[in-house]
């Protein structure tokens, strides 16, 4: 259990200090360890537990991690896997606050994330199309995908409002078949 | 007890702030306004310094927050503050989730999210490439298209995508990398 932990604290850790830019960002990294080189869950799994945090209370990359290490872990493996990925932070951002001042300012470190920002952008775009042909699978996909992509671009629409929208056009959706299993419990 | 006092500050942000990092941002300035902690010249370099570090940006601004206000055990104390209700109400959900596993109706709900977080993962990775590719404020000054487009970058990005898609590395290599290749082509 506690070497678990421990892994789970770890992988989170590193994941914490190579991600640039937060919750979306992190996706490729998380995808390449959780899925592909571990495989404890799947892409739908993962696609889930991004649209619940988005629509939840806090910061998008704890919340997936904390979903993540209760999967794993219960309890335990949340709590360490959020604290997995805040230490990092912690650190650097002390070791800045105290003793770098300018950091921000220097030209190399502005050369460095202007090539890793271009970089995140591929590794996103990667990312969108394995979820776009694991999570889309019908007409219906289709065009409530394009409409979240142009909304959100295109308009100031609170994403905390589609994600709620597009659950309850998914329950629309299905109506029937929700209704169907209502009146098979009822026999 | 200034330490008491960020704990549960930041609690309050992590629990009332929804939709990921940049979401805590208004909570910041009212609460440089109310506490006079530190003033709203900070919150400009704590945006810039956590931008510019790894990490998600919401426990970064936390962190330097805190750092600013009471040392390194202040930067500790505002970030769990602030993951604290993360950590409980992801607990709580998966929870519930477990109880409702093989419901039509949960099911229905995500038949709608995952689509639409595709859309939204799109337009994050949409917005990754304006900022990091194009120049669209020396293009307003200016008024020559060309100036717009950093193509440089854009041909940095296909080849990053290409590579990306060929060799399947680890996403870390790639970021790795391409911080190289900014300095030294001084992106």
């Amino acid at each position: 259990m506690l070497h678990d932990l421990l892994t789970l604290y770890t992988l989170f850790f590193r994941m914490g200090a190579v991600t640039f830019g937060g919750g979306y960002a992190m996706l490729p990294i998380l995808r390449r360890e959780i899925i592909e080189n571990r495989q404890w869950m799947d892409e739908e799994s993962i696609m889930d537990y991004y649209a619940l945090s988005q629509g939840l209370p806090g910061i998008i990359a704890i919340n997936v991690s904390v979903f993540i290490g209760y999967k794993r872990r219960g309890i335990p493996g949340a709590i360490a896997a959020a604290l997995g990925m805040v230490s990092p932070c912690i650190i650097i951002i002390s070791v800045i606050a105290f003793f770098l001042s300018n950091f921000q300012d220097n030209p190399y470190v502005q050369h460095a994330l202007a090539g890793i920002s271009v970089c995140v952008a591929a590794l996103i775009l990667d990312a969108v199309i394995s979820m776009w042909k694991k999570g889309v699978k019908d007409g219906f996909g289709i065009v409530l995908c394009l409409a979240m992509l142009a909304l959100s671009v295109f308009t100031e629409i609170s994403p905390i409002l589609l994600v709620i929208a597009c659950a309850l056009l998914g329950i629309g959706a299905k109506w029937k078949s929700i209704h169907a299993q209502k009146e098979e419990n009822g026999k | 007890m200034i330490y008491l006092q960020l704990f549960w500050e930041f609690l309050k942000i992590g629990l009332f702030a929804v939709g990921g990092g940049m979401a805590t941002l208004p909570f910041l300035q009212r609460l440089a306004d109310s506490t006079g902690w530190y003033s709203q010249a900070l919150i400009t370099d704590m945006i810039a310094i956590s931008e510019s570090t790894p990490g998600p940006i919401g426990i970064n601004m936390a962190t330097y927050v805190g750092c600013n206000v009471a040392g390194f055990f202040g930067g500790v104390v505002a970030t769990m503050g602030e993951i604290l209700p993360s950590i409980v109400i992801v607990v709580l959900v998966s929870k519930s989730l477990e109880r409702f596993r093989g419901s039509k109706l949960v099911d229905a709900a995500f038949y709608g999210l995952r689509p639409a977080v595709t859309g939204l993962i799109a337009a994050a990775g949409l917005s990754v490439i304006k900022v990091s590719m194009f120049h669209f404020d020396l293009y307003e000054k200016t008024g020559a298209l060309l100036d717009a487009i950093d193509f440089k970058k854009i041909i940095f990005f296909a080849l990053a995508f290409v590579a990306i898609k060929k060799f399947k590395l680890h996403p870390i290599v790639y970021i790795a990398c391409a911080a190289v290749i900014g300095l030294m082509l001084s992106f």
